[in-house]
Protein backbone atom coordinates (compact mmCIF):
# COMPACT_ATOMS: atom_id res chain seq x y z
CA UNK A 1 0.00 0.00 0.00
CA UNK A 2 1.49 3.29 -1.11
CA UNK A 3 -0.17 5.22 1.71
CA UNK A 4 2.08 3.57 4.26
CA UNK A 5 5.07 5.34 2.72
CA UNK A 6 3.60 8.76 3.44
CA UNK A 7 2.44 10.82 6.34
CA UNK A 8 -0.69 12.97 6.14
CA UNK A 9 -0.27 16.62 7.16
CA UNK A 10 -3.47 18.57 7.71
CA UNK A 11 -4.40 22.05 8.85
CA UNK A 12 -8.02 23.14 9.15
CA UNK A 13 -9.80 26.46 8.66
CA UNK A 14 -13.03 26.68 10.60
CA UNK A 15 -15.51 29.49 9.89
CA UNK A 16 -17.99 30.12 12.66
CA UNK A 17 -20.97 32.50 12.62
CA UNK A 18 -21.15 34.49 15.82
CA UNK A 19 -24.39 34.57 17.76
CA UNK A 20 -25.24 38.25 17.42
CA UNK A 21 -28.62 39.85 16.82
CA UNK A 22 -27.26 42.11 14.11
CA UNK A 23 -24.63 41.99 11.39
CA UNK A 24 -20.94 42.80 11.87
CA UNK A 25 -21.02 46.31 10.42
CA UNK A 26 -24.70 47.34 10.28
CA UNK A 27 -27.91 47.01 12.28
CA UNK A 28 -29.56 44.41 10.02
CA UNK A 29 -30.98 41.28 11.62
CA UNK A 30 -29.02 38.03 11.41
CA UNK A 31 -32.16 35.84 11.67
CA UNK A 32 -31.90 32.62 9.70
CA UNK A 33 -34.63 31.85 7.17
CA UNK A 34 -36.04 35.35 6.45
CA UNK A 35 -37.37 36.01 2.91
CA UNK A 36 -34.55 36.89 0.49
CA UNK A 37 -32.88 40.30 0.84
CA UNK A 38 -35.21 41.47 3.60
CA UNK A 39 -32.33 41.89 6.05
CA UNK A 40 -30.30 44.30 3.97
CA UNK A 41 -29.43 48.00 4.14
CA UNK A 42 -27.16 50.46 2.37
CA UNK A 43 -24.12 49.13 4.27
CA UNK A 44 -24.47 45.43 3.43
CA UNK A 45 -25.72 46.22 -0.07
CA UNK A 46 -22.63 48.38 -0.59
CA UNK A 47 -24.58 51.44 -1.68
CA UNK A 48 -22.32 54.44 -2.32
CA UNK A 49 -21.43 56.43 0.77
CA UNK A 50 -22.45 53.79 3.32
CA UNK A 51 -19.88 53.19 6.04
CA UNK A 52 -19.36 50.17 8.32
CA UNK A 53 -19.51 50.47 12.13
CA UNK A 54 -18.27 47.46 14.07
CA UNK A 55 -20.68 45.49 16.29
CA UNK A 56 -19.47 45.50 19.90
CA UNK A 57 -21.07 42.14 20.68
CA UNK A 58 -19.25 40.52 17.76
CA UNK A 59 -15.96 41.74 19.22
CA UNK A 60 -16.92 40.35 22.65
CA UNK A 61 -17.84 36.94 21.25
CA UNK A 62 -14.76 36.73 19.03
CA UNK A 63 -12.57 37.67 21.99
CA UNK A 64 -14.28 35.09 24.19
CA UNK A 65 -13.74 32.41 21.53
CA UNK A 66 -10.07 33.38 21.20
CA UNK A 67 -9.48 33.18 24.94
CA UNK A 68 -11.37 29.88 25.23
CA UNK A 69 -9.14 28.42 22.52
CA UNK A 70 -6.04 29.53 24.42
CA UNK A 71 -5.09 32.34 22.04
CA UNK A 72 -3.36 35.59 22.84
CA UNK A 73 -5.71 38.47 22.06
CA UNK A 74 -3.83 41.27 20.35
CA UNK A 75 -4.43 44.74 21.80
CA UNK A 76 -4.53 46.16 18.26
CA UNK A 77 -5.94 44.33 15.27
CA UNK A 78 -6.54 45.68 11.79
CA UNK A 79 -9.38 45.07 9.38
CA UNK A 80 -8.37 44.52 5.77
CA UNK A 81 -10.10 44.28 2.44
CA UNK A 82 -9.90 40.90 0.77
CA UNK A 83 -10.69 41.68 -2.82
CA UNK A 84 -12.53 39.33 -5.07
CA UNK A 85 -15.24 39.84 -7.59
CA UNK A 86 -18.36 37.83 -7.04
CA UNK A 87 -22.01 38.90 -6.81
CA UNK A 88 -22.54 37.44 -3.31
CA UNK A 89 -20.16 40.11 -2.10
CA UNK A 90 -21.59 43.39 -3.34
CA UNK A 91 -18.69 45.57 -2.18
CA UNK A 92 -16.25 43.62 -4.36
CA UNK A 93 -14.27 42.81 -1.22
CA UNK A 94 -14.80 41.06 2.07
CA UNK A 95 -13.90 42.89 5.27
CA UNK A 96 -11.54 40.51 7.02
CA UNK A 97 -8.30 40.68 8.98
CA UNK A 98 -4.96 39.84 7.45
CA UNK A 99 -1.54 40.57 8.90
CA UNK A 100 -2.78 41.79 12.29
CA UNK A 101 -5.55 39.40 13.33
CA UNK A 102 -7.60 39.58 16.51
CA UNK A 103 -5.75 36.70 18.16
CA UNK A 104 -2.84 34.34 17.63
CA UNK A 105 -1.09 31.33 19.14
CA UNK A 106 -3.72 29.11 20.77
CA UNK A 107 -4.04 25.37 21.17
CA UNK A 108 -6.56 22.67 22.03
CA UNK A 109 -6.02 19.17 23.45
CA UNK A 110 -7.79 16.54 21.34
CA UNK A 111 -7.06 13.51 23.49
CA UNK A 112 -4.14 11.49 24.86
CA UNK A 113 -1.29 9.84 23.00
CA UNK A 114 0.05 6.35 23.79
CA UNK A 115 2.26 7.78 26.55
CA UNK A 116 -0.78 9.36 28.19
CA UNK A 117 0.20 12.95 27.37
CA UNK A 118 -2.25 15.45 25.85
CA UNK A 119 -2.19 15.70 22.05
CA UNK A 120 -2.11 19.47 21.47
CA UNK A 121 -3.13 21.01 18.16
CA UNK A 122 -1.86 24.52 17.63
CA UNK A 123 -4.10 27.37 16.54
CA UNK A 124 -2.21 29.79 14.34
CA UNK A 125 -4.72 32.60 14.40
CA UNK A 126 -8.30 33.61 14.97
CA UNK A 127 -9.61 36.58 13.05
CA UNK A 128 -12.89 38.39 12.52
CA UNK A 129 -14.56 38.79 9.16
CA UNK A 130 -17.94 39.15 7.50
CA UNK A 131 -19.90 36.43 5.75
CA UNK A 132 -20.85 36.63 2.08
CA UNK A 133 -24.39 36.32 0.73
CA UNK A 134 -25.86 33.18 -0.80
CA UNK A 135 -25.83 32.48 -4.52
CA UNK A 136 -28.37 30.02 -5.79
CA UNK A 137 -27.50 28.61 -9.18
CA UNK A 138 -30.20 26.03 -9.74
CA UNK A 139 -33.31 28.14 -9.20
CA UNK A 140 -33.59 29.96 -12.52
CA UNK A 141 -32.12 28.67 -15.80
CA UNK A 142 -29.12 30.62 -17.04
CA UNK A 143 -29.11 33.00 -14.08
CA UNK A 144 -27.90 33.11 -10.52
CA UNK A 145 -30.18 34.27 -7.72
CA UNK A 146 -28.56 36.30 -4.97
CA UNK A 147 -29.77 36.58 -1.38
CA UNK A 148 -27.77 39.06 0.67
CA UNK A 149 -29.41 38.38 4.06
CA UNK A 150 -26.24 36.56 5.13
CA UNK A 151 -23.88 39.19 3.70
CA UNK A 152 -22.20 40.93 6.62
CA UNK A 153 -23.05 38.37 9.31
CA UNK A 154 -20.07 38.28 11.70
CA UNK A 155 -17.73 35.29 11.47
CA UNK A 156 -14.57 34.17 13.10
CA UNK A 157 -12.08 32.10 11.18
CA UNK A 158 -10.00 29.72 13.27
CA UNK A 159 -6.86 28.54 11.47
CA UNK A 160 -5.04 25.53 12.90
CA UNK A 161 -1.36 24.73 12.57
CA UNK A 162 -0.61 21.81 10.19
CA UNK A 163 -0.43 19.59 13.29
CA UNK A 164 -3.02 16.97 12.35
CA UNK A 165 -1.66 13.63 11.14
CA UNK A 166 -4.75 11.49 10.60
CA UNK A 167 -8.31 12.04 9.45
CA UNK A 168 -9.48 10.77 12.85
CA UNK A 169 -7.39 13.49 14.55
CA UNK A 170 -9.00 16.06 12.25
CA UNK A 171 -12.44 14.81 13.34
CA UNK A 172 -11.40 14.91 17.00
CA UNK A 173 -10.07 18.46 16.59
CA UNK A 174 -13.32 19.63 15.01
CA UNK A 175 -15.45 18.02 17.70
CA UNK A 176 -13.25 19.56 20.41
CA UNK A 177 -13.38 23.05 18.89
CA UNK A 178 -17.13 22.78 18.38
CA UNK A 179 -17.65 21.68 21.98
CA UNK A 180 -15.52 24.55 23.32
CA UNK A 181 -17.46 27.07 21.21
CA UNK A 182 -20.75 25.59 22.48
CA UNK A 183 -19.60 25.94 26.09
CA UNK A 184 -18.51 29.51 25.34
CA UNK A 185 -21.97 30.15 23.86
CA UNK A 186 -20.57 32.22 21.00
CA UNK A 187 -22.26 30.38 18.11
CA UNK A 188 -24.93 27.85 17.18
CA UNK A 189 -22.10 25.82 15.57
CA UNK A 190 -24.49 23.97 13.26
CA UNK A 191 -22.99 22.59 10.05
CA UNK A 192 -26.52 21.91 8.78
CA UNK A 193 -27.50 25.58 9.09
CA UNK A 194 -24.10 26.72 7.87
CA UNK A 195 -23.07 28.42 11.11
CA UNK A 196 -19.92 26.24 11.12
CA UNK A 197 -17.97 25.53 7.93
CA UNK A 198 -14.69 23.71 7.45
CA UNK A 199 -12.00 23.88 4.75
CA UNK A 200 -9.01 21.55 4.91
CA UNK A 201 -5.42 22.02 3.75
CA UNK A 202 -3.69 18.71 3.17
CA UNK A 203 -0.27 17.58 1.99
CA UNK A 204 1.76 14.40 2.28
CA UNK A 205 5.44 13.69 2.94
CA UNK A 206 7.62 10.71 3.78
CA UNK A 207 7.67 10.09 7.56
CA UNK A 208 10.60 11.87 9.16
CA UNK A 209 10.75 14.65 6.56
CA UNK A 210 10.26 18.06 8.15
CA UNK A 211 9.66 20.06 4.97
CA UNK A 212 5.99 20.29 4.05
CA UNK A 213 4.78 18.90 0.73
CA UNK A 214 2.66 20.89 -1.72
CA UNK A 215 -0.81 21.28 -0.27
CA UNK A 216 -4.26 21.26 -1.74
CA UNK A 217 -7.32 22.89 -0.23
CA UNK A 218 -10.46 20.78 0.08
CA UNK A 219 -13.85 22.47 0.42
CA UNK A 220 -17.54 21.61 0.31
CA UNK A 221 -17.73 19.19 3.23
CA UNK A 222 -21.05 19.31 5.05
CA UNK A 223 -20.31 17.21 8.14
CA UNK A 224 -17.36 16.22 10.29
CA UNK A 225 -17.49 12.69 8.91
CA UNK A 226 -17.42 14.17 5.38
CA UNK A 227 -14.23 16.02 6.38
CA UNK A 228 -12.69 12.74 7.51
CA UNK A 229 -13.73 10.90 4.35
CA UNK A 230 -12.57 13.76 2.11
CA UNK A 231 -9.14 13.78 3.80
CA UNK A 232 -8.79 10.02 3.28
CA UNK A 233 -9.74 10.33 -0.39
CA UNK A 234 -7.35 13.22 -0.99
CA UNK A 235 -4.56 11.47 0.94
CA UNK A 236 -4.96 8.39 -1.31
CA UNK A 237 -4.94 10.61 -4.39
CA UNK A 238 -1.75 12.47 -3.41
CA UNK A 239 0.06 9.26 -2.39
CA UNK A 240 -0.82 7.55 -5.67
CA UNK A 241 0.23 10.66 -7.62
CA UNK A 242 3.67 10.78 -5.97
CA UNK A 243 4.17 7.03 -6.32
CA UNK A 244 3.55 7.21 -10.03
CA UNK A 245 6.22 9.89 -10.35
CA UNK A 246 3.77 12.80 -10.50
CA UNK A 247 3.68 16.06 -8.55
CA UNK A 248 0.94 17.45 -6.35
CA UNK A 249 -0.37 20.68 -7.82
CA UNK A 250 -1.50 23.45 -5.47
CA UNK A 251 -5.22 23.78 -6.12
CA UNK A 252 -8.67 23.98 -4.62
CA UNK A 253 -10.69 20.77 -4.67
CA UNK A 254 -14.34 20.13 -3.95
CA UNK A 255 -15.54 17.08 -2.01
CA UNK A 256 -18.21 15.18 -3.86
CA UNK A 257 -19.95 13.22 -1.12
CA UNK A 258 -22.15 11.22 -3.50
CA UNK A 259 -19.14 9.91 -5.41
CA UNK A 260 -16.81 9.84 -2.35
CA UNK A 261 -14.17 11.70 -4.30
CA UNK A 262 -12.57 15.12 -4.73
CA UNK A 263 -12.58 17.07 -7.97
CA UNK A 264 -10.93 20.33 -9.00
CA UNK A 265 -12.96 23.44 -8.37
CA UNK A 266 -13.70 25.56 -11.41
CA UNK A 267 -12.50 28.67 -9.64
CA UNK A 268 -10.40 30.48 -12.19
CA UNK A 269 -6.69 30.59 -11.63
CA UNK A 270 -5.68 33.81 -9.95
CA UNK A 271 -8.89 34.23 -7.99
CA UNK A 272 -6.82 33.73 -4.85
CA UNK A 273 -4.96 36.91 -5.69
CA UNK A 274 -6.85 38.82 -3.01
CA UNK A 275 -4.77 42.01 -2.97
CA UNK A 276 -5.32 42.59 0.73
CA UNK A 277 -4.95 46.13 2.01
CA UNK A 278 -5.99 47.85 5.24
CA UNK A 279 -9.72 48.72 5.29
CA UNK A 280 -9.72 52.55 5.14
CA UNK A 281 -13.32 52.73 6.43
CA UNK A 282 -12.44 51.18 9.80
CA UNK A 283 -9.91 52.32 12.35
CA UNK A 284 -7.78 49.68 14.10
CA UNK A 285 -9.68 47.66 16.67
CA UNK A 286 -8.16 48.46 20.05
CA UNK A 287 -8.82 46.34 23.12
CA UNK A 288 -7.02 47.39 26.25
CA UNK A 289 -5.69 44.98 28.85
CA UNK A 290 -8.66 45.67 31.13
CA UNK A 291 -11.22 44.72 28.45
CA UNK A 292 -9.29 41.53 27.63
CA UNK A 293 -8.84 40.75 31.34
CA UNK A 294 -12.57 41.20 31.97
CA UNK A 295 -13.39 38.91 29.07
CA UNK A 296 -10.98 36.32 30.48
CA UNK A 297 -12.44 36.48 33.97
CA UNK A 298 -15.96 36.06 32.59
CA UNK A 299 -15.18 32.93 30.58
CA UNK A 300 -17.63 30.14 31.37
CA UNK A 301 -16.39 26.76 32.61
CA UNK A 302 -14.83 24.91 29.65
CA UNK A 303 -15.46 21.23 28.83
CA UNK A 304 -12.26 19.80 30.37
CA UNK A 305 -12.73 21.66 33.65
CA UNK A 306 -16.36 20.60 33.84
CA UNK A 307 -15.50 16.94 33.21
CA UNK A 308 -12.93 16.93 36.01
CA UNK A 309 -15.34 18.59 38.42
CA UNK A 310 -18.29 16.31 37.65
CA UNK A 311 -16.13 13.19 38.11
CA UNK A 312 -14.94 14.48 41.47
CA UNK A 313 -18.28 15.74 42.74
CA UNK A 314 -20.60 12.99 41.60
CA UNK A 315 -18.44 9.87 41.46
CA UNK A 316 -19.15 9.08 37.82
CA UNK A 317 -16.57 7.44 35.57
CA UNK A 318 -14.47 9.22 32.91
CA UNK A 319 -16.41 7.38 30.18
CA UNK A 320 -19.74 8.42 31.66
CA UNK A 321 -18.65 12.05 32.01
CA UNK A 322 -17.71 12.20 28.32
CA UNK A 323 -21.31 11.31 27.42
CA UNK A 324 -22.81 13.72 29.93
CA UNK A 325 -20.71 16.70 28.86
CA UNK A 326 -21.29 16.25 25.12
CA UNK A 327 -23.22 19.50 25.15
CA UNK A 328 -23.33 22.13 27.89
CA UNK A 329 -27.12 21.84 28.09
CA UNK A 330 -26.97 18.10 28.81
CA UNK A 331 -24.19 18.60 31.36
CA UNK A 332 -26.21 21.30 33.12
CA UNK A 333 -29.33 19.14 33.20
CA UNK A 334 -27.41 16.22 34.66
CA UNK A 335 -25.69 18.38 37.23
CA UNK A 336 -28.98 19.85 38.43
CA UNK A 337 -30.58 16.39 38.78
CA UNK A 338 -27.50 15.00 40.55
CA UNK A 339 -27.26 17.98 42.87
CA UNK A 340 -30.93 17.98 43.94
CA UNK A 341 -31.22 14.20 44.25
CA UNK A 342 -27.77 13.79 45.80
CA UNK A 343 -27.25 10.64 43.71
CA UNK A 344 -24.88 11.09 40.75
CA UNK A 345 -25.04 7.49 39.64
CA UNK A 346 -28.85 7.37 39.50
CA UNK A 347 -28.90 10.78 37.80
CA UNK A 348 -26.46 9.48 35.16
CA UNK A 349 -28.57 6.36 34.54
CA UNK A 350 -31.81 8.29 34.20
CA UNK A 351 -30.42 11.14 32.08
CA UNK A 352 -28.55 8.86 29.67
CA UNK A 353 -31.39 6.33 29.62
CA UNK A 354 -34.94 7.59 29.96
CA UNK A 355 -34.34 11.29 29.33
CA UNK A 356 -32.36 10.87 26.10
CA UNK A 357 -34.79 8.17 24.90
CA UNK A 358 -37.73 10.51 25.49
CA UNK A 359 -35.92 13.34 23.66
CA UNK A 360 -35.11 11.06 20.74
CA UNK A 361 -38.72 9.89 20.56
CA UNK A 362 -40.00 13.47 20.39
CA UNK A 363 -37.02 14.88 18.44
CA UNK A 364 -36.85 17.42 21.26
CA UNK A 365 -33.85 19.14 22.77
CA UNK A 366 -32.97 19.14 26.41
CA UNK A 367 -33.27 22.87 26.98
CA UNK A 368 -37.01 22.57 26.30
CA UNK A 369 -37.54 19.19 27.94
CA UNK A 370 -40.84 19.02 29.82
CA UNK A 371 -39.47 17.40 32.96
CA UNK A 372 -37.39 19.92 34.83
CA UNK A 373 -34.29 18.61 36.63
CA UNK A 374 -35.76 19.20 40.12
CA UNK A 375 -38.82 17.09 39.25
CA UNK A 376 -36.71 14.24 37.91
CA UNK A 377 -34.65 14.44 41.11
CA UNK A 378 -37.88 14.12 43.08
CA UNK A 379 -38.74 10.98 41.11
CA UNK A 380 -35.30 9.54 41.89
CA UNK A 381 -35.88 10.26 45.56
CA UNK A 382 -39.24 8.42 45.47
CA UNK A 383 -37.39 5.35 44.16
CA UNK A 384 -34.60 5.69 46.72
CA UNK A 385 -37.09 5.97 49.58
CA UNK A 386 -38.91 2.89 48.23
CA UNK A 387 -42.07 4.98 47.85
CA UNK A 388 -42.35 3.60 44.32
CA UNK A 389 -40.58 0.72 42.59
CA UNK A 390 -38.10 1.20 39.79
CA UNK A 391 -40.60 -0.30 37.36
CA UNK A 392 -43.31 2.06 38.54
CA UNK A 393 -40.87 4.98 38.27
CA UNK A 394 -40.49 4.36 34.55
CA UNK A 395 -44.26 4.51 34.17
CA UNK A 396 -44.39 7.71 36.27
CA UNK A 397 -41.63 9.20 34.10
CA UNK A 398 -43.58 8.47 30.91
CA UNK A 399 -46.68 10.10 32.39
CA UNK A 400 -44.67 13.12 33.55
CA UNK A 401 -43.45 13.59 29.95
CA UNK A 402 -47.02 13.24 28.75
CA UNK A 403 -48.84 15.41 31.30
CA UNK A 404 -46.20 17.67 32.85
CA UNK A 405 -47.42 16.68 36.34
CA UNK A 406 -45.15 16.21 39.36
CA UNK A 407 -43.92 12.67 40.17
CA UNK A 408 -45.60 12.24 43.59
CA UNK A 409 -48.91 13.33 42.12
CA UNK A 410 -48.63 10.97 39.14
CA UNK A 411 -47.67 8.05 41.41
CA UNK A 412 -50.67 8.72 43.69
CA UNK A 413 -53.11 9.26 40.79
CA UNK A 414 -52.04 6.03 39.13
CA UNK A 415 -51.99 4.00 42.36
CA UNK A 416 -48.29 3.28 41.87
CA UNK A 417 -47.19 4.04 45.42
CA UNK A 418 -45.29 1.02 46.61
CA UNK A 419 -46.96 -1.18 49.19
CA UNK A 420 -44.60 -2.33 51.93
CA UNK A 421 -47.42 -3.43 54.20
CA UNK A 422 -46.89 -7.08 55.26
CA UNK A 423 -50.59 -7.98 55.29
CA UNK A 424 -51.25 -6.68 51.80
CA UNK A 425 -48.19 -8.46 50.43
CA UNK A 426 -49.06 -11.67 52.29
CA UNK A 427 -52.53 -11.60 50.71
CA UNK A 428 -51.01 -11.23 47.21
CA UNK A 429 -48.56 -14.09 47.91
CA UNK A 430 -51.39 -16.35 49.08
CA UNK A 431 -53.43 -15.53 46.01
CA UNK A 432 -50.49 -16.22 43.68
CA UNK A 433 -49.79 -19.59 45.31
CA UNK A 434 -53.44 -20.47 44.93
CA UNK A 435 -53.67 -19.33 41.32
CA UNK A 436 -50.46 -21.09 40.30
CA UNK A 437 -50.72 -24.39 42.19
CA UNK A 438 -48.06 -26.22 40.17
CA UNK A 439 -45.29 -23.62 40.69
CA UNK A 440 -46.51 -23.05 44.26
CA UNK A 441 -46.33 -26.70 45.24
CA UNK A 442 -42.93 -27.24 43.65
CA UNK A 443 -41.58 -24.08 45.31
CA UNK A 444 -42.89 -25.02 48.72
CA UNK A 445 -41.35 -28.47 48.21
CA UNK A 446 -37.94 -26.83 47.96
CA UNK A 447 -37.50 -25.82 44.28
CA UNK A 448 -35.85 -22.48 45.12
CA UNK A 449 -35.26 -21.40 41.56
CA UNK A 450 -38.99 -20.76 41.15
CA UNK A 451 -38.83 -17.86 43.63
CA UNK A 452 -38.12 -15.32 40.87
CA UNK A 453 -41.09 -16.54 38.86
CA UNK A 454 -43.39 -16.20 41.86
CA UNK A 455 -42.06 -12.73 42.69
CA UNK A 456 -42.89 -11.79 39.11
CA UNK A 457 -46.48 -13.06 39.55
CA UNK A 458 -46.85 -11.03 42.76
CA UNK A 459 -45.48 -7.88 41.10
CA UNK A 460 -47.91 -8.36 38.23
CA UNK A 461 -50.82 -8.93 40.57
CA UNK A 462 -49.92 -5.83 42.58
CA UNK A 463 -49.50 -3.83 39.36
CA UNK A 464 -45.91 -3.09 40.35
CA UNK A 465 -46.82 -1.67 43.74
CA UNK A 466 -45.49 -4.47 45.95
CA UNK A 467 -42.03 -3.81 47.37
CA UNK A 468 -40.06 -6.65 45.70
CA UNK A 469 -37.67 -6.88 48.65
CA UNK A 470 -40.52 -7.66 51.04
CA UNK A 471 -42.07 -10.13 48.57
CA UNK A 472 -38.77 -12.01 48.40
CA UNK A 473 -38.47 -12.06 52.18
CA UNK A 474 -42.00 -13.37 52.61
CA UNK A 475 -41.60 -16.07 49.96
CA UNK A 476 -38.27 -17.16 51.47
CA UNK A 477 -39.97 -17.50 54.84
CA UNK A 478 -42.74 -19.67 53.36
CA UNK A 479 -40.43 -21.78 51.25
CA UNK A 480 -37.91 -22.26 54.01
CA UNK B 1 8.86 50.45 -9.85
CA UNK B 2 6.94 50.28 -13.09
CA UNK B 3 3.64 48.65 -13.89
CA UNK B 4 3.75 46.22 -16.79
CA UNK B 5 1.06 45.70 -19.35
CA UNK B 6 0.61 42.17 -17.95
CA UNK B 7 -0.05 43.65 -14.48
CA UNK B 8 -2.76 45.85 -15.88
CA UNK B 9 -4.42 43.01 -17.78
CA UNK B 10 -4.18 40.72 -14.74
CA UNK B 11 -5.81 43.26 -12.40
CA UNK B 12 -8.46 44.04 -15.00
CA UNK B 13 -9.17 40.34 -15.30
CA UNK B 14 -9.51 39.93 -11.51
CA UNK B 15 -11.96 42.83 -11.47
CA UNK B 16 -13.80 41.38 -14.49
CA UNK B 17 -13.11 44.56 -16.47
CA UNK B 18 -12.77 44.46 -20.21
CA UNK B 19 -9.69 46.49 -21.18
CA UNK B 20 -8.68 46.67 -24.84
CA UNK B 21 -5.14 47.01 -26.15
CA UNK B 22 -4.96 50.79 -26.48
CA UNK B 23 -6.59 51.34 -23.07
CA UNK B 24 -4.19 48.84 -21.47
CA UNK B 25 -1.20 50.80 -22.81
CA UNK B 26 -2.63 54.07 -21.53
CA UNK B 27 -3.37 52.59 -18.10
CA UNK B 28 0.12 51.11 -17.91
CA UNK B 29 1.55 54.60 -18.35
CA UNK B 30 -0.83 56.25 -15.89
CA UNK B 31 -0.34 53.68 -13.17
CA UNK B 32 3.43 53.73 -13.63
CA UNK B 33 3.36 57.51 -13.21
CA UNK B 34 1.37 57.14 -9.97
CA UNK B 35 3.83 54.59 -8.63
CA UNK B 36 6.76 56.80 -9.65
CA UNK B 37 5.28 59.54 -7.48
CA UNK B 38 4.93 57.02 -4.61
CA UNK B 39 8.64 56.40 -4.92
CA UNK B 40 9.24 60.12 -4.47
CA UNK B 41 7.16 59.98 -1.28
CA UNK B 42 8.99 56.87 -0.13
CA UNK B 43 12.24 58.80 -0.23
CA UNK B 44 11.09 60.92 2.74
CA UNK B 45 12.76 59.77 5.93
CA UNK B 46 9.92 58.60 8.23
CA UNK B 47 12.08 56.56 10.60
CA UNK B 48 11.04 58.69 13.58
CA UNK B 49 7.35 58.95 12.64
CA UNK B 50 4.98 56.34 14.10
CA UNK B 51 2.80 54.60 11.52
CA UNK B 52 -0.72 55.95 11.14
CA UNK B 53 -3.33 53.24 10.91
CA UNK B 54 -6.10 55.77 11.09
CA UNK B 55 -7.15 58.97 12.76
CA UNK B 56 -8.07 58.71 16.44
CA UNK B 57 -6.22 57.09 19.31
CA UNK B 58 -9.28 55.31 20.68
CA UNK B 59 -9.54 52.85 17.87
CA UNK B 60 -12.57 52.06 15.83
CA UNK B 61 -15.89 53.08 17.41
CA UNK B 62 -18.23 50.22 18.31
CA UNK B 63 -22.00 50.16 18.11
CA UNK B 64 -24.39 48.19 20.33
CA UNK B 65 -25.83 44.96 18.93
CA UNK B 66 -29.24 46.50 18.30
CA UNK B 67 -31.42 46.22 15.25
CA UNK B 68 -31.91 49.33 13.18
CA UNK B 69 -34.53 49.67 10.47
CA UNK B 70 -32.70 50.10 7.18
CA UNK B 71 -32.53 53.67 5.97
CA UNK B 72 -33.88 52.78 2.57
CA UNK B 73 -35.74 55.56 0.84
CA UNK B 74 -36.30 53.44 -2.23
CA UNK B 75 -37.18 49.80 -2.67
CA UNK B 76 -34.59 47.30 -3.88
CA UNK B 77 -36.60 46.85 -7.08
CA UNK B 78 -36.21 50.53 -7.89
CA UNK B 79 -32.46 50.29 -8.34
CA UNK B 80 -31.56 46.61 -8.82
CA UNK B 81 -31.00 45.79 -12.50
CA UNK B 82 -33.04 42.57 -12.14
CA UNK B 83 -35.03 40.96 -9.34
CA UNK B 84 -37.24 37.90 -9.09
CA UNK B 85 -39.11 36.55 -6.05
CA UNK B 86 -37.07 38.87 -3.85
CA UNK B 87 -33.73 37.64 -5.22
CA UNK B 88 -31.24 39.78 -7.12
CA UNK B 89 -30.71 38.15 -10.50
CA UNK B 90 -27.22 38.14 -12.05
CA UNK B 91 -25.77 36.35 -15.07
CA UNK B 92 -24.49 32.92 -14.29
CA UNK B 93 -20.71 33.04 -14.00
CA UNK B 94 -18.93 30.30 -15.92
CA UNK B 95 -16.03 30.26 -13.48
CA UNK B 96 -18.26 29.72 -10.48
CA UNK B 97 -20.72 27.16 -11.67
CA UNK B 98 -20.73 25.09 -8.54
CA UNK B 99 -23.38 26.17 -6.04
CA UNK B 100 -21.26 24.88 -3.19
CA UNK B 101 -18.50 27.31 -3.99
CA UNK B 102 -20.37 30.36 -2.92
CA UNK B 103 -19.77 31.76 0.51
CA UNK B 104 -16.70 32.97 2.32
Amino acid sequence: MSRERYEMVVGLEVHVQLKTRTKAFCGCSTDFGAPPNVNTCPVCLALPGALPVLNERAVELATRAALGLGCKVNPVSIFARKNYFYPDLPKGYQISQFDQPLATGGSVAIGKNEAGADVQIGITRLHMEEDAGKSIHDRYPGATAIDLNRAGVPLIEIVSEPDLRTSADAGAYLRTVKQILQYLDVSDVSMEEGSLRVDANISVRPPGQTKLGTKTEVKNMNSFSAVERALEAEFERQCALLDSGGRVEQQTLLWDGARETVRPSRTKEGSHDYRYFPEPDLLPLKQDEKWIGDARSHLPELPDARKKRLVQEFGISPVEVEQLTATPALAEYFEAVARVSGDGKAAYNWVMGEVLAALRASSGDITHFRIRPADLAQLLNLVRDATISHTAAKRVFALMVETGKLPAQVAADEGLLQVGDEDAIATWVDEVLREHPEEGTRYLAGEKKLQGVLVGFVMKKSKGRADPKRVNQLLSARGG
Amino acid sequence: MAVTREDVLHIADLARLGVDGARADALTKELSAILAHMEVLSAVDTASVPPTDGIGAEGTPLRPDERVSPLMERTLESFAPAMRDGFFIVPRLATHEDPAESGA
